[in-house]
Order: C-alpha cells, then sequence, then structure tokens
C-alpha cells in the first residue's frame, strides 16, 4: 500500500500522541496524581501505529501491560484512558481497570492485559470469531519477548495454525522482560525462528522503522484476511523508560537511555524519512506536534477534574445477570 | 415423558442450541476425535461421549477438535466469547483447570468488571467432576469450590438429567461465564427428560424432599447418597429435608435459610475437600443468618483434606457414603435430647 499524505501525517500524529500521552503520564505519576503502576511504552510507537494503520474498528487486537500505545494506535479517546489512568469516573473503564486493563470492545480493544502472556489465547478466539462468523476482520496479539517464553503463548501459535485463522502475533522484542535481558531469557535468541517453527510465516523488522513495520504488517494483514492463515513478526524495538515507572533501571548499561533515544527514535526515524523523501515539511510535523501537546493537556486538565466513581460502582458490573 | 439419560440429555441440549443460534460452537479435545487419523472423524464425540454426533449435523466449524491445549482453549473460548461466538468449551476433567486458570480466572471472569460493564462474555466451560473410578488424584477430584469463590463466574453442577439439560441451556443462553460441572459417574442416569428444549434458572434450588426435623443440603452425586439416606432415616422417625442447590454461584441462600428456619439442624453433603469448600461455605451462611434458629451444631460430610486415593478401597472411604451422611444426620438429631 502507498502510503499518501493524509495517511503520514495521521501516523506520525498518532505516532507522536503515543509519546506526548506516555511523557507526561511520567510526569503526573512522578508527581502521585496516577494511583498504581503504569509501563510506558515511548520508544516502540513505530509497531503500534505501523501494525494499527492496517486495521478497523471490526478487527480486534489484545494488549500487554505496557498497553497505551496499543490503544492509541486502535483508536481508543484519549481523554478516556486518561481518566482511566486517574482512576475517575467517566474512564474508559469507569475507574475500574487502570492502566493494565484498559479495554474499548467498541474501537476492537480487547484489553491490555497483566499477565504476560494473557493475550495471544484471546486473539485466538477473536480470530475463530471472525472466521466462523465469515467476518473479513483479523485479529492482532500485541505481545513481547517476555510472553515469547510463555506456554500460553505456544498453544496459541499453534492452535492459531491448526484452524488456520486470521490471526497476527505481534512480538515487541524491546531487549527486556522486566530487568532481564532477552539475551538470556529468550533460549534461542530468536523469536520470529520459534515463530516459524510452529509453522507460521514470520519476519523479523527493525521497530526504529515505521515503513518496514508497515509494510511487514500490511503482508501479514493482507494475507490473514485473504484466508491465509496466521503470522507473526518480531519487532526490534527498545523502551525508554523502565519496565514501569518509577524502575530505577539498574539493569541498563550506562548511557543507555540516552543513546537509544538519540540512535533509535521512531519519530525522529520517521521525521528524517519523510523530509528527505520530501513528503511532509517540518512545519506540518511541527503543528501536529503542537496539536497533539495540546490534546494531551486537555486530557490530563479534565482527568484532574473528573470525580472518582461513584461508591455503587464497586458493585456493580460483575454479571449481567446473577 | 420419555427417559433419558444425563449424557443424551445434556447431548440434545448442546444439539438443539446450536440449531437455535448459528453463533454456539463447541471446542475442545475429541469433542469429535478422528481429526488427521487415518479412522471415523467422531471417533470419541467428547471423552465418555456427550457430543457424539453433533460434528455430523454442524460440522468441523462448529464441533471444533482441539490439540491437547486448555490453555488455548480457554482462552480462545474466552476471546470468542468477547468477539460474538457464544462457545461451549470442553475442559474434559475439571482437575485440568490447575494447567489454564489464568485464562479462565483472570481473563474472562473479569473481563465484564474491569472494562467497566463493556463486554459480555456468554461462555461456556464443561467439565468432569468426581471420584469414584479409580481415575487417581489428577482425575477425580470436584474443585467447584475454586469456580464458586471467583466473582465473574457462575458455577452450576446439576444431579440428574432433567435438570443437566434445562441448566445446559440456561448456560448457553447466559451472558456470563459459566462453569458447568458433570459428575462422571452419573452420565448413564436416566430421568423423564422433555423433548423440547427448557430452562431452568439459575440461583433456584431444587428441593428433593420435604421434611421438618433436619435439613440435609447436597450437590450432585451426593443429592442421590443422601436422598437414600433420608429414605433410610425415615424409617427410623426422622423426617429430613433434602435440598439440591443446582448452581452454588449464584446460590439459593433463601432456601436453605427457609427451610433451617423450620428445621434448626443442617447436615451439608460435599464431594469436595472440606477446607474452604462448597460445605464450608453453606456453613458459615447458615451460622451467620439463622444461628438464632439452630438446635444443634452445623455437621458437614465430605471428603477428607487428603488428594483422591487411587485403590479402590481408599477411595471408597474418600467418598462420602449413605452411612456417614445418616451417621451426621442422626449426630444433629440426637443432639440436646
Amino acid at each position: 500500500m502507498q502510503l499518501n499524505r493524509d495517511d503520514l501525517i495521521q501516523a506520525y500524529r498518532t505516532m507522536a500522541t503515543i509519546r506526548r500521552f506516555e511523557e507526561r503520564v511520567q510526569d503526573e505519576f512522578s508527581k502521585g496524581a496516577i494511583p498504581g503502576f503504569v509501563h510506558l511504552y515511548a520508544g516502540q510507537e513505530a509497531s503500534a501505529v505501523g501494525v494499527c494503520s492496517h486495521l478497523g474498528d471490526g478487527d480486534v487486537i489484545a494488549s500487554t501491560h505496557r498497553g497505551h500505545g496499543h490503544s492509541i494506535a486502535k483508536g481508543c479517546d484519549v481523554t478516556g484512558m486518561m481518566l482511566e489512568l486517574f482512576g475517575r469516573q467517566g474512564g474508559l473503564c469507569g475507574g475500574k481497570g487502570g492502566s493494565m486493563h484498559i479495554a474499548d470492545l467498541d474501537r476492537g480493544m480487547l484489553g491490555a492485559n497483566g499477565i504476560v502472556g494473557g493475550g495471544p489465547p484471546l486473539v485466538v478466539g477473536a480470530a475463530l470469531t471472525a472466521k466462523t462468523l465469515g467476518r473479513k476482520t483479523v485479529a492482532v496479539a500485541f505481545t513481547g519477548d517476555g510472553a515469547s517464553n510463555q506456554g500460553t503463548t505456544f498453544e496459541a501459535l499453534n492452535l492459531a495454525v491448526v484452524l488456520q485463522l486470521p490471526a497476527i502475533f505481534v512480538f515487541e522484542n524491546n531487549q527486556y522482560g522486566e530487568g532481564t535481558g532477552a539475551a538470556y531469557a529468550v533460549g534461542s535468541r530468536d523469536i520470529a525462528g520459534r515463530a516459524r517453527g510452529f509453522g507460521l510465516p514470520a519476519v523479523k523488522v527493525d521497530g526504529d522503522d515505521f515503513f518496514a513495520v508497515h509494510e511487514a504488517a500490511r503482508e501479514a494483514i493482507e494475507r490473514a484476511r485473504a484466508g491465509g492463515g496466521p503470522s507473526a513478526l518480531e519487532v526490534e524495538t527498545c523502551r525508554f523508560y523502565g519496565h514501569h515507572s518509577g524502575d530505577a533501571q539498574l539493569y541498563r548499561a550506562k548511557d543507555e537511555t540516552r543513546r537509544l533515544r538519540e540512535e533509535h527514535d521512531c519519530l525522529k526515524h520517521f521525521r528524517r524519512r519523510v523530509q528527505e523523501a520530501g513528503l511532509l515539511d517540518p512545519p506540518e510535523l511541527d503543528t501536529a506536534d503542537a496539536d497533539v501537546a495540546a490534546l494531551i493537556e486537555r486530557a490530563i486538565a479534565a482527568a484532574q477534574a473528573a470525580p472518582p466513581p461513584d461508591p455503587a460502582a464497586l458493585m456493580t458490573d460483575v454479571y449481567l445477570s446473577y | 415423558m420419555p427417559m433419558k439419560t444425563i449424557r443424551q440429555a445434556l447431548n440434545e441440549a448442546l444439539a438443539q442450541e446450536m440449531r437455535r443460534d448459528p453463533r454456539v460452537v463447541v471446542i475442545g479435545e475429541d469433542v469429535a476425535g478422528g481429526a488427521g487419523t487415518p479412522g471415523q472423524r467422531d471417533a470419541y464425540g467428547g471423552v465418555l461421549g456427550v457430543t457424539k454426533g453433533l460434528i455430523g449435523e454442524f460440522g468441523p466449524e462448529r464441533v471444533i477438535d482441539t490439540p491437547i491445549t486448555e490453555s488455548a482453549i480457554m482462552g480462545a473460548a474466552a476471546g470468542a466469547a468477547a468477539t460474538g461466538l457464544r462457545p461451549v468449551a470442553e475442559l474434559m476433567f475439571s482437575d485440568f483447570f490447575g494447567v489454564c486458570f489464568d485464562q479462565i480466572y483472570n481473563q474472562a471472569a473479569k473481563f465484564r468488571y474491569m472494562f467497566g460493564g463493556k463486554a459480555t462474555t456468554p461462555l461456556v466451560i464443561r467439565t468432569m467432576i468426581g471420584a469414584g473410578r479409580s481415575a487417581a488424584a489428577q482425575h477425580s477430584q470436584s474443585p467447584y469450590h475454586v469456580f464458586t469463590s471467583v466473582p465473574g463466574l457462575k458455577c452450576v453442577i446439576p444431579s440428574n438429567a432433567y435438570d443437566a439439560k434445562g441448566l445446559l441451556i440456561q448456560a448457553i443462553r447466559d451472558d456470563d461465564p459459566v462453569i458447568f460441572c458433570e459428575h462422571k459417574l452419573m452420565y448413564d442416569l436416566r430421568a423423564e427428560v422433555p423433548d423440547e428444549a427448557y430452562t431452568i434458572p439459575f440461583g433456584e434450588a431444587n428441593v428433593v424432599r420435604d421434611g421438618e426435623d433436619v435439613t440435609i443440603v447436597a450437590l450432585a452425586r451426593m443429592v442421590h447418597y443422601a436422598a437414600e439416606a433420608a429414605e433410610a432415616l425415615a424409617k427410623e422417625g426422622i423426617d429430613c429435608e433434602l435440598i439440591d442447590p443446582r448452581t452454588t454461584s449464584p446460590l439459593d441462600t433463601d432456601t436453605i435459610l427457609d427451610s433451617v428456619a423450620r428445621t434448626g439442624r443442617l447436615v451439608v453433603v460435599d464431594e469436595g475437600t472440606p477446607r474452604c469448600g462448597v460445605a464450608a461455605d453453606i456453613a458459615a451462611l447458615v451460622a451467620e443468618h439463622a444461628f438464632a434458629a439452630l438446635r444443634a451444631p452445623i455437621r458437614r460430610v465430605t471428603a477428607p483434606h487428603t488428594p483422591v486415593p487411587f485403590a479402590p478401597s481408599l477411595e471408597k472411604l474418600y467418598i462420602p457414603s449413605v452411612g456417614s451422611i445418616a451417621q451426621a444426620v442422626h449426630d444433629t438429631y440426637g443432639y440436646g435430647r
């Protein structure tokens, strides 16, 4: 698919929205305004946006504990997300899910997930729905190097192949599972190869490069939509923050984060590419940055102003009927 | 009315619901069987034959044989339920919840609450419980107390063919995740079962026998043991009321409390283990809400706090018996007399 100017500006805007969202969440979390834990996606934006650019509301994704980027890329409302992170009324999940359980089924977002490896089996189910009901939709599991070692993931890969389902497994290899290196924890050091062992077409892509992710995802998603079965992508990427916000990151090399931000920033990479090709001008991108910054500030202001959930919400929505 | 076994009743419920609603699919290990083999398709029809014949009518797209892969089955069923199917997944033996519980406990059960009321997960998990076939420690347990304890799950434990059909149809039409427990020694048990589809609401106990002296609450196979005990006790002049809750989540507390308010005596019979079990739960409920009515200590008749033994002689000791139930009734009936 050839990306036109609107596609490009939309892709940049979405990546910038994720980046700004995460930077401001980091600020607010550090000030104590956000309860619990947050796991920030900054640095990995090209993966979420490169894949989700191909998806519509009828397509389903499942995400991870590091789910803000996938949610934004899938079209979740940024203000609703911020309200949710703050634990307020009007949050995407009414303040009952929080960062790790953000979901919006109307947007095909089947939830961030607090369980590493929790999402891939669910995506097999969403793909089964698509196939059984004859929908031309696909389901995408965003997952990571950590979950690539979980049995649930192996089972999901195998069952997706056995049933030839329209499922795509995106392994975002950000090099760390919590504080342990993928170089240690992924025995074969080759997640795409592991997926191929289950019988899926699988490729490794450079997560700094939106265009590489976009192209690899296009191929996998088109195959799935055409009834060609599941695929896997291993996106080699990096996270700019710790496992969770507040992580001292003692496992990092000295200066590692600074180097990643300088050499492996997918937004910088995108700007450079579109400018070199003469596709978009810096002022257009700057305008997008300014719009996004204003959007996020409005979301934070709304979250700060919103009341906490009604106490009665404690008891509702355990069941539909009981 | 025609007599049918629990196996036939369940099969009929599945077939009727699959005919009624194209979103209903059956998924599990050997639910048909024979996939990828040189032999027959539908070689098993479920390990004990409950889903036999369904693939012939509904095809492999709706009667889905899987590898031995419980996490993926449960997760796929949960994900499918949240996106538009109404899966009936089979967890062959309830003991196997140990390898797949995350997808039930952390995923399916919590979607609705954790997503702010926006998810609907119409999922049924059929699973076998029960000791008595020398299937030993990993194929004989009755862990419905675990399912009962999870907010977001419903738990159904039928004791006869009539209830099995009505409760399974209700489970399939229900919009919440339901664990449907089938006792492996009861599939051939017959009762009168209407040919047409019908439902039995959850949270409505069946009063199997009216009585004034002692209330007995029992589940699944224990309903039959308790009925036998009550029959014998009636000849001695002890009049037992026997209540089969049929569902432990939701639990029909009113019927139990009303009965104890009249009898003042309670015996709870449960093939599960005693600690934090269903019998303990019902005993606590009655102690909390009907203390003034109690005329004797509550008695629980349960399996011991052990794994299920293999040797038939030991397994017989493990399972509550008609004798142990009768003894408990005698104890509570004689208390203070």
